[in-house]
């Protein structure tokens, strides 16, 4: 997968556009564009191709449904698709109906990723920072984002204390952000 | 930090979709009045979005694009082709539109129409209020007329004296008549003033029965214009009145 797969081009918003108009083709391009980056975080999260794939299908689906729910003044689709992707497989994964309509999810990314050289620098600076996270740190927020595993669950997991685990998994997220300031 | 540092884990958990029950209750509601918790839940979304780069694998199969686009072919056609849902709106647009204009008019008709009937029942009030204070004005103005011709009737046995008392405007044809300690009628019967005019026969000048002390009045009596009264007299009637009086007199008098 591409750091380009997950911010997309400037051509996003015409895109977005045309398929609020029920433009089939461009809903064409746009899987081209991020089916690998959802397929990616939905294999990863369910380990299996069939789920991962029907993750992929609702995804598209919804997006295709219901496209005003995604706000391109608010985010980048690929961005948004990420934490949908995300959430979708991880309610598959705990065989639980979804909690949060897609529409209440905004996503703000910081980091301008509109270019090719942009994106490639956003992919080398996560897994710097994923790499220079303490072991521990980087399990929780794994844990947590991959296996959907609650605070407590990991806490139990880990033997740690609870209150460990969530500023573990916060100070986590919040070291990707600092890698981008 | 501007978010309130006690919510900052489960910031992070609620972003993660891993916070649950009254934990996740109680956050929503403070995410309702608080724009930097949501702003910073809005990041690390963000935040999350970056993590999924570090996902990897293999593209998914090109069975499943055809199985997406196949399925996307098959939602209802009316929710994803704005062109055509924008032909049948614009089909229909003139029709709705015709509706609407239809219906505010039905809505204005039957506002106007009820104004209408307000007006005309004010105005029927209005000309009611109207002959009633003329009615009033008259009577004032006949009781206190200086040309009125005053009349007493009394009985002509001893007490108690059955009493009537009339006051009579000849230019406007105003009567008023007040009666006291009359007796009580036989059934189907009605007391019947007359105006005896100096020339011609008795004018029946209103109907009455008296009340159980005895007191009965007649006020403004339809009569004929300018008639000179001689005298005023009483009889019982029938119970509908008669056009001619019935002996004998009850009570009578002449002009004072």
């Amino acid at each position: 997968m591409s750091g380009a797969e997950l911010t997309g081009a400037g051509s996003e918003t015409s895109l977005v556009w045309a398929i609020r108009s029920g433009d089939e083709s461009a809903m064409a391009t746009l899987y081209d564009r991020y089916s690998s980056l959802v397929y990616a975080v939905a294999l990863r999260v369910l380990g299996d191709t069939g789920a991962a794939e029907d993750v992929l299908q609702d995804v598209f689906l919804q997006l295709w449904r219901n496209p005003a729910a995604f706000d391109s003044g608010r985010g980048h689709l690929g961005a948004w698709l990420g934490v949908i992707t995300r959430n979708r497989a991880i309610d598959a994964l705990r065989k639980r109906r979804p909690e949060s309509d897609i529409a209440d999810c905004v996503v703000s990314v910081e980091p301008d990723m509109a270019g090719e050289a942009e994106r490639s620098r956003a992919m080398e600076k996560v897994r710097g920072a994923l790499g220079g996270m303490p072991q521990a740190q980087r399990s929780a927020l794994e844990l947590a984002y991959f296996e959907g595993l609650t605070h407590t669950e990991i806490a139990a997991k880990t033997g740690e204390p609870l209150g460990t685990i969530k500023t573990r998994i916060r100070t986590g997220l919040q070291a990707l952000r600092k890698a981008f300031e | 930090m501007s978010t309130h540092e006690q919510f900052a884990d489960d910031l992070a958990l609620l972003a993660l979709e891993a916070l649950q029950g009254d934990q996740r209750a109680g956050l929503e509601k403070h995410l309702e009045g608080c724009s930097s918790c949501r702003r910073e839940l809005e990041r690390l979304r963000g935040d999350m979005a970056l993590l999924a780069l570090s996902a990897a694998g293999p593209a998914p199969s090109r069975r499943s694009r055809e199985r997406l686009l196949k399925a996307i072919a098959k939602e209802p056609r009316s929710q994803k082709t704005p062109a055509r849902r924008s032909s049948f709106a614009w089909t229909f647009l003139p029709w709705l539109a015709t509706a609407a204009l239809l219906l505010l008019a039905g809505f204005f008709w039957q506002q106007s129409d009820r104004l209408s009937q307000q007006v005309a029942r004010l105005r029927d009030e209005s000309a009611q209020q109207q002959a009633q204070l003329e009615k009033a004005r008259q009577v004032v103005s006949t009781l206190t007329a200086t040309d009125a011709m005053r009349v007493t009737l009394v009985a002509a046995q001893s007490p108690p004296q059955p009493q009537g008392k009339a006051i009579y405007v000849r230019d406007r044809s105003s009567l008023i008549f007040l009666a006291s300690n009359m007796p009580a009628l036989p059934p189907q019967k009605i007391y019947e003033l007359w105006l005896i005019p100096t020339n011609g026969a008795p004018i029946p000048a209103g109907v009455f029965k008296p009340d159980a002390r005895g007191s009965a009045s007649v006020v403004e009596p339809p009569l004929p214009g300018g008639v000179e009264a001689k005298a005023f007299a009483i009889t019982i009637e029938p119970e509908q009145g008669s056009s001619t009086p019935t002996m004998p007199i009850v009570l009578m008098g002449a002009g004072e």
